[in-house]
């Protein structure tokens, strides 16, 4: 330090001053403290040393310090995040907190309505139920309606409106509507376009309508992937119009199938499913009605046929041609092919022996000939207006679809439109693979979208509209029969989002009215009642509209009908195309709960799969789950092989609706694209697939790897004939030890003694029993992994069996829930006492106690124990939380569980009943898989009490229990089942 | 004058009947013993072989530590268990564990109770063995719960709940039987050790070993009083642990017996897994005596004769096993039932039959080797054999679990049981435990009881065994 420089750094003078403001100093320096003695302060230390910044002092770094160690400790007080909870200052009447209210709408598949009631917990729709007075639901339900509510709460819906992805609001989107749309009033709205799926709203319709008279230039095209497109072509056919076909099992005896899974899909299957169940299982049994099914790929359906025929796709036309010139159908000559004469002549008797009491059914996806041939049949059979009922078409405007869609590729290739309305679809990804939608979308100077998902097609739109879920806004749809609902919303948009309805009145009347203005206003001006506000209340309280149904036609057969008839050619292996039973068109794709769902016959979930008969499988050298590459006609799609028994040889069935790219995150990725093998002209199939094998396995995830019951008593089974002539046969068959068979004392059920049993000649396969299961008791979906690794979650499950040549083998459907056996093996090995028996009968699971052992599954004979293995359930989406049902406990990591026979709704009832001083009711407690059971299989009840059902049905001679000879003593039992083949065809009895 | 210690060496040792193997080879007297024995602990160097497996011991340890803290935190699932079969490696696991656990008890107890006295050169590790086997055996349970931080809820004990362990549950009984036996052998051994551990105190070198061995003695300071009362213990707690022997294993097998599962529901059971028991167990400890002696150069004190006599033990054992093998599948036929015969059918030419095969030829084809004295006699045909039989025996229990649950009664329900890493893991790291405690045990405390050892030279018997 150089001392002049010190000497300069105390100017005299300011001393004085600062000895007045400071009181201590210790130089001369610090007392003048000029800014030089600051600079000197700061440079004490020689020039390289590095110089420390940090404000923080030593003091002040040790304070921190301290307190982090200190409050670190604070953590473990988490402090909860305000909440606020407001009474409703004007309760909602009748809304109780824990006692759901039930609404009536309907949920549309396809433009197709099934009537159903919705539960809700103060205002959040949490289960789907059928609607008892609606004809397609008769109080059941399809997988589809009970899925339909996790579709509201998917947490990938669309949520907001965006143009070219930025956020934009619903004004922004009017105002850019108006002024994409006011140019082309001039030209009469001539490059306007709107597409749209199936429309059978009413008020959606005259809407659409109303827009084509503002532009009268403008054009409405309609395109399903998996519609009725064979339907309407076969109509044209053989009547020169198009009507819609409805079947009435319930007065029919004897029922062909030609390629129809009308028990388990398609419009109108749940009631289907109950007639045909009511006809083979009434009464006493002994005028059962007999099912033939022909089909090209083993369904459900055909599983359940009395006699079942696999044929491929095209040879099916031959097989209906020749049966019906048996039947003496005017102008028809045989196809000459002379295939399966006993089948032609044993079938051809049986259906006339019962002229008028018989159906023949079509497969939607069956061929437009196949269609004509069957309403000939059922004409020359005298079934019109007995068993078969047509009427005019449910749509509001019948078109050809493909067509209409074509015509619109082309003009959007040519440059001609301007403006295309997309309202739901999916077209980028279901448009037949040669019309290019989406390269021809990218032409279109103004593209807008309306659908439910941030789908394929809506990424592709500059426009992405957010749709309302049919639960959160008004419209009006038709059931297979023509009846119409007002659908009624059952809780506020959960998103930003717009219906169908008031995006197109905001073009009419802008601003635009609310949904509920316009159907109201709609059925004001078409009903014509003198009551209306009474008329409207009473329709939306029930759910239909009364005596809406179509009347019925009487449509002639054109004379030169057979004239158009062709013959398919066919060579090499077949493809044919199916929607998939439970994601149909793709629509469903990231309903987690449809695709863990297993597949009715291969139980496979979360893909689809080509499927080989076992024999083409061999001879094209390729197992399960191999990976192979399909080509047909030049297009070319990797996908894995299922070997399924019963189907037709050197055909490949492969599943729509699969391989989405933007679905969602359940979605995206599972299974491949049949759409992208899907030419326009073979809708449904062809022949010439190419099938390459590659060299890589890809895994697929089956519920139920083994389909032979190994020669094991588990499904006893009689024809009609065999039942008659022994009708103790079941008790032949099984073993069942005496009851003081135990080391513990008999508990006697003086109170209610709970009891399930299952029809097995009415359950048809269908899974909407297990869905409604996974609705009602908040059963979390695994992933593909873990179904793999065999940890699926459900607690119902439909056992599916063959037995006979694996070419065309009988099938055997078996639910089984918990059988709550009275001997449980289950409770024995709990070391904690989490499983119990209640006094009622229930083997209760007591998820709080459970420590997780396993062992009670392990000593579980039926296997119907479910453990969560890991963290299955959600906990953090808010989205899902509010599906849950408040009545049942959200199980976590570690705990096993296990059909409950839906004990939350014995509970209540027993409540209620105590309340009402009273005994529970006979049919009072519905389990949920008995309320969405299309054809009754289900029964549950007191058992204690001789006079209800399930007692009745349970002293039934053909009533068993499943593994009875271990003693179990199971609540849950089973009636054998029963078929009725005809003696006169000996195949496939 | 000669010295005492000259004068025992010099004392010539009677011929045992039934054997020419000595049980103690070569001339010793109290004071070599001792020292031999002590200076493993006190003076001789770690030898380089100690440091090697323990590195290994040690990496497997870690990875079982890793193993347990990603389990507790992603839930049991991350096993390859599945529905239906929900039980695997762990119990498998368990049971091997528990088994190899009952050599020790066997030797300390019954051998001591039968008079035999060639078991004191090798029941000290044997017992120890015991500890670290039932030790690591208990860990499965808890860790195969899926809530293992209430694996208390086993226990009766009183709580706001008012419940209690539900007592028809094997689970339950297990708990007692396990915790009984563990309590028991840990005494035992400890107790037997007493004596040695002042012995140590008394050769130890430093403060800190002085203090250490000090503590752990109780004060023992050899008075007549003080072995009298030893001698009593000894026996009652001999006499305690020779019905758990045949207790822990026969309650074991009750976990699998007492269910109805076919292969599993078998009477059979109890006996059957005894013999089991005694034979992995007799494996484990030759296991761990042939390369202990030759590494600590104890070919004095283990001699041939003990491994003879324990591969002897382990042909016994393995042809009770070989008769259960036997009878199992018959009593499937005679009985007529369905699922009976499907599991025989399914473990022989099933998907995991390798198991079914593997397993017998490593408990009943290979082990008939013993009948050659050469394979009882030489130490690494030995050890091959009982290397194989130890394998044998973790692959036996390994089949009764998996065959019976994959396959059971109904079809739909069958599956196809595939491990996980972390179920190796586990098991692997469990070795990897076990490992470590044992050479901890070799290296801090006497691994061969030295006053028995003594007991076991002519003079210490009455009169000196000196010739007048």
């Amino acid at each position: 330090m150089k001392t002049e420089q010190t000497r300069d750094l105390v100017p005299l003078e300011a001393l004085t001053d600062a000895a007045a403001r400071k009181r201590y100093w210790r130089s001369l320096e610090e007392l003048s403290d000029s800014p030089e003695f600051q600079e000197l302060l700061h440079t004490e230390f020689p020039p390289n040393a590095t110089e420390f910044l940090d404000e923080v002092s030593r003091r002040r770094f040790i304070q921190l310090a301290a307190a982090s160690f200190g409050l670190a400790g604070l953590t473990a007080c988490t402090r909860q995040p305000p909440e606020k909870i407001l009474p409703y200052v004007n309760p909602p009447e009748n809304a109780i907190p824990g006692h759901p209210l039930y609404f009536a709408t309907a949920v549309p598949v396809a433009g197709v309505a099934e009537g159903v009631l919705v539960e809700t917990h103060l205002g959040r729709p949490t289960k789907v139920e059928g609607n008892g007075e609606h004809p397609a639901s008769l109080g059941a339900t399809s997988v589809h309606s009970q899925a339909s509510v996790l579709d509201l709460y998917d947490p990938d819906r669309a949520k907001e409106i965006s143009h070219l992805g930025v956020w934009q609001s619903w004004e922004d989107f009017q105002l850019a509507l108006m002024q994409s749309l006011t140019p082309l009033r001039s030209g009469k709205g001539e490059r306007f376009r709107i597409l749209t799926d199936t429309v059978t709203s009413p008020s959606l319709g005259a809407q659409i309508q109303a827009v084509l008279a503002m532009f009268p230039g403008a054009k409405w095209y309609q395109y399903d992937p998996a519609g009725r497109h064979s339907a309407r072509a076969g109509a044209l056919t053989a009547f020169g119009r198009d009507v819609n076909t409805y079947y009435r099992f319930d007065k029919a005896d004897v029922v062909l199938a030609l390629d129809s899974d009308f028990l388990a899909c398609g419009p109108g299957s749940t009631r289907f499913a109950h007639d045909f169940a009511n006809r083979r299982a009434g009464g006493d049994r002994s005028n059962m009605n007999r099912l033939y099914s022909i089909e090209s790929s083993m369904t459900s359906t055909g599983g359940k046929a009395d006699h079942r025929l696999p044929l491929r796709y095209a040879e099916i036309e031959l097989f209906a041609r020749d049966l019906a010139a048996s039947l003496g159908v005017a102008g028809l000559t045989t196809s000459g092919s002379q295939n399966h004469p006993e089948w032609i002549s044993a079938v051809s008797r049986d259906l006339m022996a019962h002229r008028g009491a018989c159906v023949v059914v079509p497969g939607l996806h069956q061929s437009p000939a196949v269609h004509a041939l069957a309403h000939a049949m059922n004409s020359a059979l005298g079934n019109d207006g007995k068993t078969v009922i047509y009427t005019d078409p449910l749509e509001v405007q019948s078109t050809d679809q493909i067509a209409s869609l074509r015509e619109l590729v082309n003009d959007m290739d040519a440059g001609r439109v301007d403006v295309l309305l997309t309202l739901g679809g999916n077209p980028v990804y279901n448009a037949p693979q040669d019309f290019d939608f989406r390269a021809r979308l990218h032409k279109v100077k103004t593209t807008i979208r309306v659908g439910l998902h941030s789908d394929e097609t809506s990424v592709e739109c500059q426009w992405q509209v957010p749709e309302t879920h049919f639960m959160e806004d008004w419209g009006d749809t038709r059931a297979f029969d023509g009846t119409l609902t007002i659908q009624q919303p059952l809780i506020l948009p959960l998103y930003d989002s717009t219906s169908s309805l008031r995006l197109l009145d905001s073009i009419l009347n802008p601003p635009g009215r609310s949904s509920y203005e316009i159907v109201q206003n709609y059925w004001q001006k078409t009903n014509g009642a003198n009551n209306f506000e009474q008329w409207w209340r009473k329709s939306v309280h029930d759910g239909l509209i009364a005596d809406s149904a179509l009347p019925p036609l009487t449509p002639q057969l054109k004379t030169d009908w057979a004239q158009s008839l062709s013959s398919p050619g066919q060579q090499g292996i077949e493809l044919a195309f199916r929607p998939d039973p439970y994601l149909y068109d793709g629509r469903y794709a990231n309903n987690t709960w449809l695709q863990e769902l297993p597949q009715p016959m291969t139980k496979l979930t979360w893909d689809n799969a080509v499927h080989l008969s076992p024999a083409t499988a061999k001879q094209l050298n390729v197992g399960n789950q191999d990976r192979v590459e399909l080509n047909y006609r030049g297009n070319k799609v990797e996908a894995s092989i299922w070997i399924s028994p019963g189907q037709p040889e050197n055909s490949a069935t492969i599943h729509l609706g699969w391989g989405r790219w933007h679905s969602g995150r359940a979605g995206n990725g599972a299974g491949f694209n049949a759409y992208a093998l899907r030419p326009s002209d073979a809708l449904w199939g062809g022949s010439g697939l190419q099938i390459r094998r590659l060299d890589k396995d890809y895994p697929l995830a089956t519920t139920q790897l083994h389909q032979s019951m190994e020669g094991r008593d588990l499904i006893l089974s009689a024809t009609a004939a065999e039942y008659k002539n022994n009708p103790d046969f079941v008790s032949h068959e099984t073993k069942q030890p005496p009851k003081e068979l135990t080391l513990y004392p008999q508990w006697n059920y003086t109170g209610y003694a709970w009891g399930m049993s299952i029809d097995l000649t009415r359950c048809v396969n269908c899974s909407a029993c297990v869905v409604a299961c996974q609705a009602e008791n908040n059963i979390p979906v695994v992933g593909k992994e873990q179904v793999l690794a065999r940890r699926a979650m459900h607690w119902l499950r439909i056992d599916t069996y063959y037995e006979g040549d694996p070419a065309n083998p009988r099938a055997f459907y078996q639910p089984v829930p918990c059988m709550q056996c009275e001997n449980a093996p289950c409770e024995l090995v709990c070391p904690v006492q989490a499983t119990n028996h209640s006094s009622d009968g229930l083997n209760d699971m007591v998820y709080n106690r459970c420590v997780g052992t396993r062992y009670c599954s392990n000593n579980c004979p039926y296997k119907v124990r479910r453990f969560n293995f890991l963290l299955f359930q959600d906990w953090v989406t808010e989205q899902t939380k509010l599906q849950r049902n408040p009545d049942v406990t959200v199980r976590s990591r570690g705990v096993m569980e296990k059909c409950t026979y839906c004990v939350q709704r014995i509970r209540e009832a027993d409540i209620q009943s105590r309340v009402e001083d009273r005994f529970i009711r006979d049919g009072e407690v519905q389990t949920a898989c008995q309320q969405a059971c299309p054809t009754r299989a289900i029964v549950f009840g007191d058992i204690n009490n001789h006079d209800n059902e399930v007692a009745k049905l349970k002293s039934l001679n053909l009533n068993y229990a499943l593994l009875a000879e271990l003693n179990t003593r199971p609540r849950t039992t089973y009636l054998a089942e029963l078929r009725n083949p005809n003696p006169e065809l000996k195949s496939n009895a | 004058m000669t010295t005492v210690a000259e004068k025992q060496l010099q004392t010539p040792r009677r011929p045992e009947p039934g054997t020419s193997l000595p049980v103690i080879a070569g001339a010793e007297s109290f004071g070599t013993l001792t020292e031999q024995i002590t200076s493993v602990v006190l003076t001789r160097p770690t030898p380089p072989f100690w440091y090697y497996t323990f590195a290994v011991g040690m990496a497997a340890l870690i990875m079982f530590v890793v193993s347990v803290i990603y389990l507790l935190y992603r839930g049991v699932g991350v096993f390859g268990i599945e529905i239906p079969v929900a039980w695997s490696f762990a119990i498998t696991n368990f049971v091997w564990w528990i088994g190899i656990g009952h050599a020790g008890t066997l030797i300390s107890a019954i051998l001591l109770l039968l008079n035999q006295g060639w078991r004191n050169s090798i029941n000290r590790f044997a017992e120890a063995m015991t500890i670290f086997a039932v030790m690591c055996a208990g860990l499965f349970p808890l860790l195969h719960l899926g809530r293992p931080w209430l694996f208390y809820w086993l226990l009766p004990y009183p709580n706001t709940m008012h419940v209690q362990p539900q007592f028809r549950s094997p689970l339950v009984w297990d708990v007692f039987a396990v915790s009984t036996y563990a309590t028991v052998s840990l005494l035992f051994w400890y107790l037997g050790m007493v004596p040695d551990l002042a012995s140590l105190r008394d050769r130890a070198k430093n403060r800190f070993a002085y203090g250490f061995y000090g503590v752990l003695c109780l004060g023992w300071r050899g008075a007549s009083r003080h072995w009298r009362y030893h001698e009593t213990a000894s026996l009652l707690l001999a006499g305690l642990a020779t019905p758990l022997v045949l207790s822990v294993h026969t309650v074991v097998s009750f976990d699998f017996t007492i269910a109805i599962l076919p292969g599993w529901h078998s009477t059979i059971f109890p006996p059957y897994f005894v013999a089991g028991a005694i034979y992995s167990g007799f494996a484990m400890v030759l296991i761990l005596a042939i390369p202990l002696r030759k590494v600590y150069h104890l070919e004095n004190l283990v001699t041939e004769r003990h491994l003879n006599n324990c591969a002897k033990v382990m042909l016994a054992t393995g042809l009770i096993l070989a008769y259960t093998y036997a009878i199992e599948p018959f009593t499937s036929w005679y009985s007529g039932d369905t699922f009976e015969m499907a599991v025989v059918h399914n473990r022989a030419v099933g998907p995991h039959s390798w198991t079914f095969w593997v397993t017998l030829s490593c408990n009943v084809f290979i082990p008939q080797l013993l009948w050659f004295r050469k394979w009882r006699t030489d130490p690494k045909r030995l050890f091959l054999v009982s290397f194989v039989i130890l394998y044998g025996m973790w692959l036996e229990r390994y089949m009764i679990i998996i065959t019976s649950l994959h396959r059971d009664f109904l079809p739909s329900s069958w599956s196809n049981f595939i491990a996980s890493p972390w179920d190796v893991s586990v098991l692997v790291g469990s070795i990897g435990l076990f490992v470590v405690c044992f050479l901890l045990f070799v290296r801090f405390l006497p691994m061969i009881s030295i006053f028995e050892m003594r007991e076991l030279l002519p003079f210490s018997r009455p009169g000196g065994g000196v010739e007048k």
